[in-house]
C-alpha cells in the first residue's frame, strides 16, 4: 500500500513530522514499513511556473525550439524545448537550473546545437503526473486559473507534484488500512497525531444528498438490481447524468499516480481516487449499455463467458460470483468489469456499483484466474458491508466535481447484510490484559489505548479495585471481522501501548525432568558425527527429484521404491515429485562436485524420503522416514567400513550382512541388506518375533546406474534411522577388560567359494567356548596353491580368562575344538 | 704367561683405542675375546698348567679379559652414540613438505546451525522434538486457525501433493477446496503443525522446539522451495509474553553476541494473538545503523541502516488454537481459561546467513563440497 505522505496529511494532522518519524512509529505498532520512496522530482523546490513569452525555431535543428519563458527572474531565461507543442503564451512547468529528475539527472546550464538552455520544460510524465509525454504540460489548458499564476511560483504551491511516499506492508487481517483513512487512524493512534473527520461524513465536508440511508429513496428510474445469493450481503448502485468522460485534472491524476495508479479518465479515476481512500472498491457502469436495466447479481453456471476490461475473454466457473443484464454476464463481480458496460469517451450516463462480496468466494475465483487486481485483492479480504455507503458518499462528491454528473433519483441498496444481528460488544477484562502481556496496565490506559483507534468503551462499573475491572468494547465496523474476542482486543493494547516498552522475564520449567536430546537424537548426532570423523562431508540434497528418478535408477514401476509422492503443483518438472530414496541426492550431488572438479567425492546426508504408501504411524498420509546415506568413490568394503564405524559407535552389536542381487540400483554380486537382530527387550517393529530386521542397504551402485550420472566406482549404504535409532543401546553396562594377557593365533583355512566369511567366523565363534574373545578374517586369498573353486581365509583368533593366564594345554585345546569344528560345518581344511 | 697376558691387554687396549668405528670394534672382539682368540684359550689352558701357576695366572688372565672387555664395551658405545648422531643428521628431511592428507569431514552449515540453536534452547529447558514433512490442511492451516481465504493456503505458497490411489482420503471439515488439489495432503509449510500434534498428545506444562525441513514455492537469493526452521512453544499456567521476549533476548545473544538487544514489532500470524516479529540489533554496525569502523562510515548493508535485523516471528498461543486441540483431546487440559504460552517459529537458513554471512541461500542447496568444506 502506497501511501502519500501530502494526501495522508489530509486525514491525519502530521505536522510537524516526517515520513522517517511516522514509518518508525508504524513500524513498532504493527505496520511494517517495506520502504520510503520518493515520487517525482528529487528536488521539488527548484521546479517553478513559468510562461512562454516567445518561441523561434533552433537556427541549426528542425525539431527544436529557442524559448524565452519567463521564471519571476529580472531577465527572461532561454530554454532549448524538443516539444512539439511549445507556444508562446503557454503557461508551463519549467524545472530550472540544479532541478534533479525523478531518474537522478541534474539538469545544467546546456548548450543545444550551440544554443544556450537554461532549464527545461516539463512534460506531465517527467513530472511523475500519468504516462502523457507527447508535449510539455501546458498548465494554461490543463490547471484552472493557471493564467493568473505569478511566473516564478513553485509549482508545488499550485500543484503538489512530488511526495514522500510510505509504502507499507499491510497484514491480511487489516483490509481497513487498505484505505487511506484507516491507515490514518493507525497513525494517530501511533503518534497521538489528530485524527481529521472521515471525508465520506458531514463532519468531513459532504452535504446530507450523499448520506446514507439515502433521503431521495431507494429506487432509480429505469433500472432494478436483484440479488440472487447469500454471497453478495450488500449491493448498492447510484445513477449519474451529465457525465463528461475526459481526463482528469491534474491534482487527481497527480495523487493517483504518487500512490502507483496510472490515471485513466476522470469517471474511472474517481473510482480509484475513492478506493484508496475508503478501501473500498467502486465500479462504474455505462449506464445505457446495461441491457434491459436490470443487473442480476448471481452465482454462475460452469461454462458462461464474457469478455473482460483487460479485453480477455474468460469462462467462469459455477459457483463464482458474476453481474448479468439482458444480454448475459456483464461483469465478474469484485474481480473486474466486462468490456460490454465499460464506461468509454461518449460515456454520460453512470451506474456506479458499490458492493460488498464474501471475501472466500472472491478470493478463489481471483486465484483461479491468476486475477489479484485492486479491486479484486481488496474484496477478497472481506469488507465491511457499511464501507459501501461510505464509498458512494464520497464518489458522489468527486463526480460531480470531476465529471460534472449529478446523481439522479435514489441509492438502490439490496442484499441481506441489515438482517444480520447487530453486534455485541466484547467484554475485557482488566486482569486478563496483566496476566498475558506479563506487565500490568490499568484500565483506564487500556480504554485510552482502544478509543485511540476507534473503539468504544465504556466502564461498566468504575468503581471497581484496579486491576478487577471490566470494561464493555464497541468495534469499529471495518474492525469487526478482525475483532472478535477478548484476545483480539488485548493485541490493539500490546501493540499500541505495551509491546515498545515491554520488559523480557524468564520463565520457570516446570517439568521435573531436564530438558535432554533424547538417546534417539543423541545417537543421530552421533552418526553423523562418527561420518564426519571419517573424512565424510555432509550435504543436504533436494527432498524434491523428477519423476523418471526412478527409472534412472533401474526401479521397475512396480517396484515399491519407485511409488514416489507426486506434487500437485510442482515448481517445475524437476522438482515434481518427492524423493523415493536419498541415494538419488546423493548421486547429482557427486555428479556435480565430479563437473566441478572434485576427484574423490565422499559424502553423506540425514534426511528424509518418502513413498506413496500409507504410513503406519498415520495410515491416511504417505510414508516417509528419516533416512542417513552415505556415498565414497570406493569399493563395497571402504562403504561397509564405514558402516562398521558408525554401527560400532553406536553400540549396535547384532548386526549382519546378507548379499542380495534384487537391488536394481546396486551392482548384483556386490550389494548386500544391513540386517539388525535386536537385543532383547528393544522395540519391535519387523516383521517376524525373532527374526532380524532389514534397516538398510549397502552396496556398489550398479554400474549402468552410475554411468547416467557420470561416476565410476562408487559405493555406498542407506540406513533407515527410524528403524535403526529406536535398537541403539542407552546405555553400555561395565565389562571388565581383564589384567591377564590374552593368547592370540591365526588360522588358515580352505573352504569352497561359496562358503561365506561370515559363516566361517560363526562356525569358528561357536566352537570357541567362553575363552574366545574375539574372532575375525583378516585376509582372504585365492591362487596359487589353493584349489580352483576354493578360497583360503585367514583367521585371527584371540583367547583370554578373565583370572588367570592361559596355559599351552588350554589353548592348543581350544585351537583343535575351533579346527575340527571348522571342518565339520563349513567343510575347511587347514591350510598347510 | 704372566708377560704375555700384560703383552695382550696392553696391545688389546690399544687397538680398541685405535679403532674409529663400531665394525672394526665386533672385528677386535672377535680377535681379542673370540673362541679362537689367545687370551680365552690361555684361559682354558689354566688346568693344564702347574699348580702354583695356575692361581696368578688364571687371576691375570681373567683380569685381564675383562678390562678388554669393559674398554671394548665402553668403547662400542662411546662410538655408537657419534654413529647415531652421524646418522640422524644425514637423515634429515624437508619439514616443509606437505603431510600424509586425511580427509576432513564436515558438517553441512544447516546441521551446525540447527546444532547450534539446539544447544541454545535445551539450555533455557525446552526439549526437543521432530514431526512429519507431509502434512494435512487441518494440522498444517486449520488447526492454526488459518482463515479459509488466508493467502498461505494459496496454491502459489503451498506445495501439495496430488491424489494418491494408494492412500485413504483425508477426512476434512468443511468444504472441499480449490487449492488443495483435492488431496487434503501437502508439504508442511512451517514446522507449526508440530505445536498441535504436541500439544494432543502430551499434558501441559511443555516446552519445546521442533526443527525440522519446511517446504514453499519460492525461489530466489533468499528463499529456496526447501528450508528448515525451528518452531518453539512453551505452554504453562502463566506464560506471558514477556517471558516470550526474555526467551528470545538469551537466544539472541546466544547466537548473536552478549551485547545484542531484541525488539518486539506487532505483525500478524493467524495462530498467535498478540503476534510479533522479532528483531536483534545488528551486530554488524552495534545497532547504530552506520558502519563506523569501515572507511567513510558507509550506511551498515546488513540492516540496511536501521540497526534492527528482524530474525524470527512470535507471539502468544492464540486460544483457538488452544480450544482446537481441546476439541482434539476431548478434555479441558488446554482450555484458553487454563493456560497460556507462547510460540515462535525461526528459518535456520536465515540464521545462518546473518550469522555467517553467506549472500545466495542457494548456495546451501547446491553443496558444492568446496564451499561446504569452509565450515568443516
Amino acid at each position: 500500500m502506497r501511501v502519500p505522505l501530502s494526501w495522508l496529511g489530509e486525514l491525519v494532522d502530521v505536522a510537524g513530522r516526517d515520513a522517517t518519524e511516522i514509518a518508525a512509529r508504524l513500524n513498532v505498532t504493527g505496520t511494517e514499513l517495506d520502504r520510503l520512496l520518493h515520487h517525482g522530482i528529487l528536488t521539488p523546490e527548484t521546479v517553478v511556473v513559468g510562461r512562454v513569452l516567445a518561441t523561434e525555431p533552433h537556427p541549426d535543428a528542425d525539431r527544436l525550439k529557442v524559448c524565452r519563458v519567463a521564471t519571476g527572474g529580472d531577465e527572461p531565461v532561454q530554454i532549448v524545448c524538443g516539444a512539439p507543442n511549445v507556444a508562446a503564451g503557454q503557461v508551463v512547468p519549467v524545472a530550472q537550473i540544479g532541478t534533479v529528475m525523478p531518474d537522478g539527472t541534474k539538469i545544467k546550464r546546456a548548450k543545444l546545437r550551440g544554443q544556450v538552455s537554461e532549464g527545461m520544460i516539463c512534460s506531465a510524465r517527467e513530472l511523475g503526473i500519468g504516462d502523457a509525454h507527447d508535449g510539455i504540460l501546458a498548465l494554461d489548458e490543463q490547471l484552472p486559473g493557471a493564467r493568473e499564476i505569478p511566473p516564478g511560483t513553485p509549482l508545488s504551491d499550485v500543484l503538489p507534484h512530488a511526495d514522500d511516499v510510505l509504502e507499507l506492508e499491510i497484514t491480511p487481517n487489516r483490509p481497513d488500512c487498505l484505505g487511506l483513512y484507516g491507515i490514518a487512524r493507525e497513525v494517530s493512534a501511533a503518534t497521538g497525531a489528530a485524527l481529521r473527520p472521515a471525508p465520506w461524513t458531514r463532519a468531513g465536508g459532504l452535504d446530507e444528498e450523499a448520506g446514507d440511508p439515502d433521503p431521495a429513496g431507494d429506487a432509480i428510474d429505469g433500472f432494478s438490481v436483484e440479488v440472487r445469493t447469500p454471497r453478495c450481503p450488500r449491493f448498492t448502485a447510484r445513477l449519474f447524468d451529465g457525465v463528461t468522460v475526459g481526463p482528469s485534472p491534474l491534482w487527481l491524476q497527480a495523487r493517483l499516480a504518487a500512490a502507483g495508479q496510472r490515471p485513466i479518465n476522470n469517471v474511472v479515476d474517481v473510482t480509484n481516487y475513492v478506493m484508496l481512500v475508503t478501501g473500498q472498491p467502486l465500479h462504474a457502469f455505462d449506464a445505457d449499455r446495461i441491457a434491459g436495466g436490470l443487473l442480476v447479481v448471481r452465482e454462475a453456471t460452469d461454462g458462461e463467458q464474457l469478455r473482460t476490461l483487460d479485453d480477455q475473454e474468460r469462462t467462469v466457473q459455477a459457483g463464482e460470483l458474476v453481474i448479468a443484464d439482458d444480454e448475459g454476464i456483464t461483469s465478474l463481480a469484485a474481480v473486474m468489469g466486462g468490456a460490454r458496460s465499460e464506461v468509454h469517451e461518449g460515456t454520460t450516463r453512470v451506474l456506479l456499483e458499490v458492493a460488498n462480496w464474501d471475501g472466500p468466494t472472491i478470493h478463489r475465483t481471483a486465484q483461479r484466474l491468476g486475477l489479484f487486481s485492486e479491486a479484486a485483492s481488496r474484496n477478497a479480504k472481506g469488507l465491511a458491508p457499511e464501507q459501501a455507503a461510505w464509498a458512494q458518499a464520497l464518489a458522489t462528491r468527486l463526480i460531480h466535481e470531476v465529471t460534472g454528473g449529478r446523481k439522479v433519483g435514489g441509492t438502490i441498496d439490496v442484499g441481506g447484510w441489515r438482517e444480520r444481528p447487530a453486534q455485541q460488544p466484547i467484554a475485557l477484562r482488566e486482569a486478563r490484559v496483566t496476566r498475558l502481556l506479563g506487565t500490568a496496565v490499568s484500565r483506564r490506559r487500556q480504554a485510552e489505548l482502544l478509543a485511540s483507534l476507534g473503539f468504544m468503551v465504556a466502564d461498566t462499573s468504575p468503581e471497581t479495585a484496579e486491576g478487577e475491572g471490566e470494561q464493555l468494547v464497541l468495534v469499529p465496523s471495518e474492525r469487526r471481522d478482525d475483532i472478535t474476542r477478548e484476545i483480539d482486543l488485548i493485541e490493539e493494547i500490546a501493540r499500541i501501548g505495551v509491546v515498545a516498552d515491554l520488559a523480557p522475564t524468564l520463565p520457570v520449567r516446570r517439568r521435573l525432568t531436564a530438558a535432554t536430546l533424547t538417546p534417539a537424537q543423541r545417537a543421530r548426532r552421533r552418526a553423523e558425527d562418527v561420518l564426519v570423523g571419517r573424512g565424510l562431508q555432509e550435504v543436504a540434497g533436494w527432498s524434491f527429484t523428477d519423476a523418471g528418478a526412478a527409472e534412472r535408477l533401474g526401479l521397475s514401476a512396480d517396484d515399491p521404491r519407485a511409488a514416489a509422492v507426486r506434487l500437485d503443483n510442482p515448481l517445475s518438472e524437476d522438482h515434481a515429485v518427492l524423493r523415493p530414496t536419498i541415494l538419488i541426492s546423493l548421486l547429482d550431488i557427486a555428479r556435480r562436485n565430479r563437473a566441478r572438479g572434485v576427484d574423490d567425492v565422499r559424502i553423506f546426508e540425514t534426511g528424509t524420503v518418502f513413498r506413496d504408501a500409507p504410513d503406519p504411524r498415520r495410515p491416511d498420509m504417505p510414508f516417509e522416514h528419516l533416512a542417513i546415506a552415505a556415498l565414497v568413490q570406493d569399493d563395497l568394503f571402504a562403504a561397509k567400513g564405514l558402516l562398521e564405524s558408525l554401527l560400532g559407535a553406536l553400540g549396535i552389536d547384532g548386526w549382519s550382512v546378507e548379499a542380495t542381487d534384487q537391488v536394481a540400483f546396486l551392482h548384483p554380486g556386490r550389494a548386500a541388506r544391513v540386517l539388525v537382530t535386536p537385543a532383547g527387550g528393544a522395540r519391535r517393529n519387523g516383521d517376524g518375533p525373532d527374526g532380524p530386521l532389514q534397516v538398510g542397504l549397502l552396496g556398489e551402485v550398479h554400474p549402468r546406474v552410475a554411468e547416467r550420472w557420470d561416476l565410476p566406482q562408487v559405493a555406498v549404504f542407506m540406513i533407515d534411522l527410524d528403524q535403526l535409532l529406536p535398537l541403539v543401546p542407552a546405555d553400555v553396562d561395565f565389562r571388565d577388560v581383564g589384567q591377564f594377557p590374552d593368547a592370540r593365533f591365526d588360522l588358515a583355512v580352505i573352504v569352497d567359494d561359496e562358503v561365506t566369511a561370515a559363516s566361517v567366523v560363526e562356525a569358528a565363534r561357536g566352537a570357541g567356548g567362553p575363552l574366545l574373545e574375539q574372532v575375525g578374517v583378516f585376509d582372504a586369498y585365492r591362487g596359487t596353491g589353493i584349489p580352483e573353486g576354493q578360497v583360503s581365509l585367514a583367521l585371527h583368533v584371540r583367547l583370554r580368562a578373565a583370572d588367570r593366564t592361559l596355559d599351552d594345554e588350554e589353548i592348543s585345546g581350544v585351537r583343535e575344538r575351533i579346527v575340527a569344528a571348522l571342518a565339520e560345518r563349513v567343510g575347511g581344511t587347514l591350510r598347510g | 704367561m704372566i708377560d704375555r697376558i700384560a703383552q695382550l691387554r696392553a696391545a688389546g687396549e690399544a687397538d680398541v683405542a685405535a679403532a674409529t668405528t663400531t665394525d672394526e670394534l665386533e672385528e677386535l672382539r672377535v680377535r681379542l675375546l673370540g673362541r679362537k682368540a689367545e687370551l680365552p684359550n690361555m684361559l682354558r689352558g689354566v688346568s693344564e698348567l702347574p699348580p702354583e701357576q695356575r692361581g696368578p695366572v688364571g687371576k691375570a688372565a681373567n683380569q685381564a679379559r675383562q678390562a678388554l672387555q669393559q674398554t671394548l664395551e665402553a668403547r662400542i658405545a662411546e662410538l655408537a652414540a657419534g654413529e647415531l648422531d652421524a646418522r640422524l643428521v644425514a637423515d634429515r628431511v624437508d619439514v616443509t613438505l606437505p603431510g600424509r592428507r586425511e580427509p576432513v569431514g564436515g558438517l553441512h552449515l544447516i546441521t551446525r546451525v540447527r546444532r547450534e540453536i539446539e544447544d541454545v534452547f535445551l539450555g533455557l529447558g525446552f526439549d526437543v522434538l521432530e514431526g512429519p514433512e507431509t502434512e494435512t490442511v487441518h494440522y498444517n492451516f486449520d488447526a492454526l486457525n488459518h482463515a479459509p481465504n488466508h493467502p498461505a493456503r494459496d496454491r502459489s505458497d503451498t506445495f501439495y501433493l496430488a491424489p494418491s490411489a494408494n492412500l485413504p482420503a483425508v477426512e476434512r471439515a468443511g468444504d472441499p477446496r480449490a487449492e488443495d488439489g483435492g488431496s487434503g495432503r501437502l508439504l508442511r509449510t512451517h514446522t507449526s503443525p508440530m505445536q498441535i500434534r504436541t500439544m494432543e498428545r502430551e499434558d501441559p506444562p511443555i516446552a519445546v522446539i521442533v526443527p525440522g525441513r519446511v517446504y514453499r514455492p519460492d525461489s530466489d537469493a533468499t528463499h529456496t522451495p526447501q528450508f528448515h526452521q525451528v518452531e518453539g512453544l512453551w505452554v504453562d499456567v502463566d506464560i506471558t509474553l514477556a517471558d516470550l521476549k526474555g526467551v528470545l533476548l538469551s537466544f539472541a545473544r546466544s547466537i548473536f553476541g552478549d551485547e545484542r538487544e531484541v525488539r518486539l514489532r506487532p505483525h500478524f500470524f493467524p495462530f498467535t494473538e498478540p503476534s510479533v516479529e522479532v528483531d536483534v540489533s545488528c551486530f554488524a554496525c552495534k545497532g547504530t545503523g552506520i558502519r563506523e569502523d569501515l572507511a567513510g562510515h558507509p550506511r551498515c548493508g546488513l540492516c540496511k541502516g536501521t540497526g534492527w535485523i528482524e530474525i524470527l516471528g512470535s507471539g502468544l498461543v492464540d486460544p483457538n488454537v488452544l480450544r482446537s486441540v481441546g476439541e482434539a483431546r476431548g478434555d479441558d487440559a488446554y482450555s484458553p481459561e487454563a493456560v497460556q504460552g507462547f510460540a515462535f517459529g525461526m528459518g535456520i537458513e536465515r540464521i545462518a546467513m546473518l550469522r555467517y554471512g553467506v549472500p545466495d541461500l542457494r548456495l546451501l542447496y547446491e553443496n558444492d563440497v568446496r564451499v561446504l568444506e569452509q565450515w568443516a
